[in-house]
């Protein structure tokens, strides 16, 4: 039943009611809270059910960590009403909701993480004396029965990022709570330890719990959701049963209007060698390795991504071409000539045109304070001869720009903390593509953009590849990366765990090369 | 419960509005105390207008005490602008006016003026970026505190006039008297309206300061550091050089002050020639907002409250306490109203809502939809 989406949420809330079950563990009424002038959430309805995984589903700015802070006690709501069983409850702080059994699972981890998993579920007692083999016997009973392994005398700091999901959530579960708030859980985690972590939810699920499951990717609330509600701009746009829509629908929901959600992958034109990297070793201020002895090539016209669980690894190689980073070790070639060791200055004054869009925008690629217009200028501000700014050339650089990307903004004279994510990253890519790199390197491109504009951001990168630009795009969204990339270089630990073909492999290869080593060396903790 | 939440930026006219009632409760908070201390506050003011306004010479003096307040203030803004929080204006304004003085006493006393003052300057200049340099140099390369560090630079450079004035320098003609000889008259700055030119050297420092800030590579380098090393790096600007030069240019103008003041006012050094303007500074260059056209505004509003502070210590022998207070409240409603025009208190009614919608139950939700308790947590 696909149909016109806009200005049709009156309807939708009576469509909800008759979707409802008639079992609601929670409801949420006419929830209405403000920022400033910023409207987060309007009039919203929401309602789990017992014994059902409820997506919430919606863009950045959508309202849906608003609308489960509100839920968790975190805000207040300016308006609205919260009814559990029938009766209205009000929740003045985190500790009042997970009383009345709502607890929610961050997606940065609230454990301690010098303290074994069993402690850290019993943190909330307030008890002096604890037998701890006792408890931790109790917790794996508990843990049991959600079909969650766990050992539970492990220091959280020696498990591994969904080891400490999995007792985040038994947790929340162990202190009571029967309504589960999962912000984005599945952001850090890799394709198999996604499927453990649906099998445990399910679990949960057929127990009686009711679970909240917040996301933006659509295969993953088709996979394991019964029921989605979809929030636009702040608002309601409806619920639906997972049986009864379709991912298309559902996007059009969200985005507000249909729109084709397919990546182009030109071919490459005529393959040339643009960047060589041998045996590439970064070490952090520690002596650390970030990075372990790297070594790849990138033609030019061609797309390189980087794929791998956060912290593999991708910050040192990005900074390390560009010239940012200290302890580098090995050798990096563009075109032939070395470029190792080399500052960012040195590097634009031999003459090689490389841009890097870190994945800390207002931190490093961009003045927060400044406006567009200074922003522009930022890397070639120097090239202008004299002590003088050449401001009137960065002026009608920046209204190009502006024109080009289709930057909304009121003026070039902005400040660009001001400016929406989307706007802030064209901003970045608009500057760095002006300056006709022959190498772009991205980090996180797309982070926080809703879908309209990743897919303005997947255009701009295919332009370049297309003008025979080499593109080291380092990505989060395994589906992203395989249909946009030519191949995908699998970073794991700071270690290449292996180079594939894009258009060959599919997500369960590169899942199995992004976690491999890591669980293995797990593995033999948990059991030593 | 009472919040403190983040304000919509408000209107200029609307903000310098907040700003002018800011400083008229100021006054008023002021006056209670005065009348609790025997003096009438109208009748004070009046005195303290008259004084700054009502004469030439009030006037004068003003514009005498705005010069080193304008002066430093421009030279601690490109400090600031690049989050270096040089408090060490005063001991650079010192040791420029050591280094003034030295000159003169190394020259033959008959050199010509306009000469000895280029000198001077010159030399002024050089010792407040010398002064600034240290802590400049120990920020760049070990990350050092600046704030403590140019602070205590402040007492060693006025500890070591003081070591000047009693024994190194010490004038053999004052009949054993500790001082330092006074400078040569023909250096003394010429005057031009009635005012020494170090007002002229203070406006034209205000263009320097706003077209280097504003138009030139070298303030937008300065500009970007300020706001993010990170973001400077990856410019490719070599942060370290921006950060001492603008360290050391920032010293020179403090340094410069010093010369003024020697040159223009005091004419001979002594541990005192600072007087606290180094400090003073720092709140004028903060309200401007660093920038420098607003400087010349708020140093002189700031003179003519010391000038009219002064003549009431004498026509209405008004102790100097009191009339520090009254500078004192003045300046605090002043600053004040900077933390009124960025963020508001919010009243948390939470009870009346719970209440109202309890007793009206889930179906009056609607009524309870006027409360707002909008602003982010900052």
């Amino acid at each position: 039943m696909i149909k016109s989406v806009q200005g049709c949420s009156e309807t939708e809330n009576q469509i909800k009611l008759d979707l409802d079950d008639k079992f609601p563990a929670i409801e949420m009424h006419d929830i209405s809270k403000s920022f400033g002038a910023v409207h987060a959430n309007r009039n919203i309805n929401f309602s789990v059910s017992k014994g059902e995984i409820h997506a919430l589903l919606g863009e950045n700015g959508s309202g849906k960590s608003t609308l489960m802070n509100i839920l968790s006690g975190i805000y207040f709501p300016d308006s609205g009403v919260i009814m559990q069983d029938g009766i209205p409850v009000y929740f003045r702080s985190p500790k009042e909701s997970i009383k009345h059994g709502i607890g929610m699972v961050h997606q940065h981890f609230m454990l301690v993480e010098e303290l074994t998993a069993v402690e850290n579920c019993i943190l909330n007692r307030k008890s002096v004396l604890v037998d701890l083999k006792k408890e931790a016997e109790q917790l794996s009973k508990f843990a049991h029965r959600y079909n969650i392994a766990i050992d539970p005398l492990t220091k959280v700091r020696k498990m591994s990022v969904s080891e400490k999901q999995t007792v985040e959530i038994l947790k929340v579960l162990y202190m009571g709570a029967s309504i589960l708030v999962l912000d984005e859980p599945t952001a850090v985690l890799t394709p198999q330890e996604i499927d453990r972590l649906f099998v445990i939810l399910r679990k949960m699920r057929d127990n009686g719990c009711s679970i909240v499951f917040i996301s933006h990717k659509m295969n993953e609330v088709m996979d394991l959701c019964d029921r989605v509600t979809v929030l636009r701009k702040g608002q309601t746009i409806g619920t639906r049963r997972i049986s009864e829509t379709t991912q298309h629908e559902l996007i059009e929901m969200m985005v507000g209007k249909s729109i084709e959600l397919s990546i182009d992958r030109p071919k490459i034109i005529n393959k040339e060698n643009c960047l060589k990297v041998r045996n590439l070793t970064v070490r952090d201020a520690f002596g650390f390795p970030r990075l372990n002895d790297i070594t790849f090539s990138l033609d030019h016209g061609e797309i390189l991504g980087v794929a791998g669980l956060a912290g593999s690894g991708q910050k040192e190689l990005c900074e390390a071409i560009a010239g940012l980073q200290k302890n580098v070790i090995g050798t990096i070639d563009f075109q032939g000539t070395s470029i190792m060791g080399k500052t960012p200055r040195e590097i634009i004054k031999m003459g090689i045109s490389m841009s890097f869009i870190p994945e800390d925008r207002l931190g490093m690629g961009l003045v927060s304070t400044m406006d567009i217009a200074d922003n522009i200028m930022l890397k070639d501000y120097a090239f202008h001869s004299g002590p003088f700014l050449d401001r009137k050339s960065a002026r009608m650089k920046a209204k190009e720009i502006i024109e080009r990307l289709d930057i909304s903004t009121p003026g070039i004279h902005h400040v660009v903390r001001k400016l929406s994510g989307g706007n802030i990253q064209k901003v970045i890519l608009g500057r760095e593509i002006n300056l006709n790199p022959k190498l772009l390197i991205t980090a996180y491109a797309v982070r926080g953009l809703d879908i309209n504009s990743s897919y303005t951001i997947y255009d701009l990168i295919n332009e370049q590849k297309m003008k025979g630009v080499a593109v080291l795009f380092i990505g989060e969204d395994l589906d992203v990366l395989l249909e946009l990339c030519d191949r995908i270089m699998v970073l794991n630990s700071g270690k290449v765990t292996g180079i594939v073909e894009a258009r060959s492999s599919g997500k369960e290869e590169i899942g199995m090369l992004m976690s491999s080593g890591s669980s293995f060396e797990l593995d033999n903790e948990v059991t030593a | 419960m009472i919040r403190i939440a983040k304000k919509d930026d408000l209107s200029g006219l609307k903000a310098n509005l907040l700003r002018v009632s800011a400083v008229l409760l100021g006054m008023i908070a002021a006056g209670i105390l005065m009348l609790f201390i025997g003096f009438d506050p109208v009748v004070t003011y009046r005195e303290m207008f008259k004084g700054t306004f009502g004469s030439s010479y009030g006037l004068i003096n003003s514009v005498n005490i705005a010069i080193p307040y304008l002066i430093i203030a421009l030279g601690i803004s490109i400090a600031f602008s690049m989050k270096f929080w040089n408090i060490g204006a005063e001991g650079q304004l010192v040791m420029g006016a050591v280094f003034a003085t030295y000159v003169t006493r190394i020259l033959p006393p008959e050199t010509n003026g306009i000469l000895l003052m280029v000198l001077m300057a010159l030399a002024g200049m050089a010792g407040g970026a010398f002064w600034a340099l240290i802590p400049g140099l120990f920020k760049a390369f070990s990350n050092t505190n600046e704030t403590l560090f140019t602070l205590m630079m402040n007492y060693v450079a006025i500890k070591f006039t003081l070591y000047l004035r009693s024994i190194l320098w010490k004038d053999p003609a004052a009949k054993g008297f500790p001082k330092i000889a006074s400078i040569p008259v023909q250096s003394r700055l010429p005057k031009v309206f009635g005012i020494h030119i170090g007002w002229i050297i203070a406006l034209i420092l205000v263009v320097i300061v706003f077209v280097l800030m504003k138009y030139t590579k070298k303030g937008y380098e300065t500009r970007v550091v300020g706001a993010s090393e990170n973001t400077a790096h990856y410019a490719g600007m070599n942060v370290k050089k921006v950060l001492i030069s603008g360290i050391m240019l920032s010293g020179a103008i403090c340094g410069l002050a010093g010369m003024v003041k020697l040159n223009g006012m005091s004419y001979t050094l002594s541990e005192a020639i600072g007087g606290g303007d180094g400090f003073t500074a720092i709140i004028v260059a903060w309200l401007a907002q660093l920038s420098a056209p607003v400087m010349v505004l708020v140093s002189f509003l700031f003179a003519a409250l010391k000038q009219g502070a002064q003549t009431i210590e004498l026509t209405m022998k008004i102790p100097s306490s009191v009339t520090d207070i009254i500078q004192g409240m003045i300046l605090f409603f002043a600053l004040g109203s900077e933390f009124f025009i960025r963020y508001r208190f919010v009243l948390d009614s939470r009870k009346s809502h719970i209440s109202s919608s309890e007793n009206k139950g889930s179906s009056a939700i609607e009524s309870s939809g006027k409360i707002n308790e909008g602003g982010d947590h900052q």
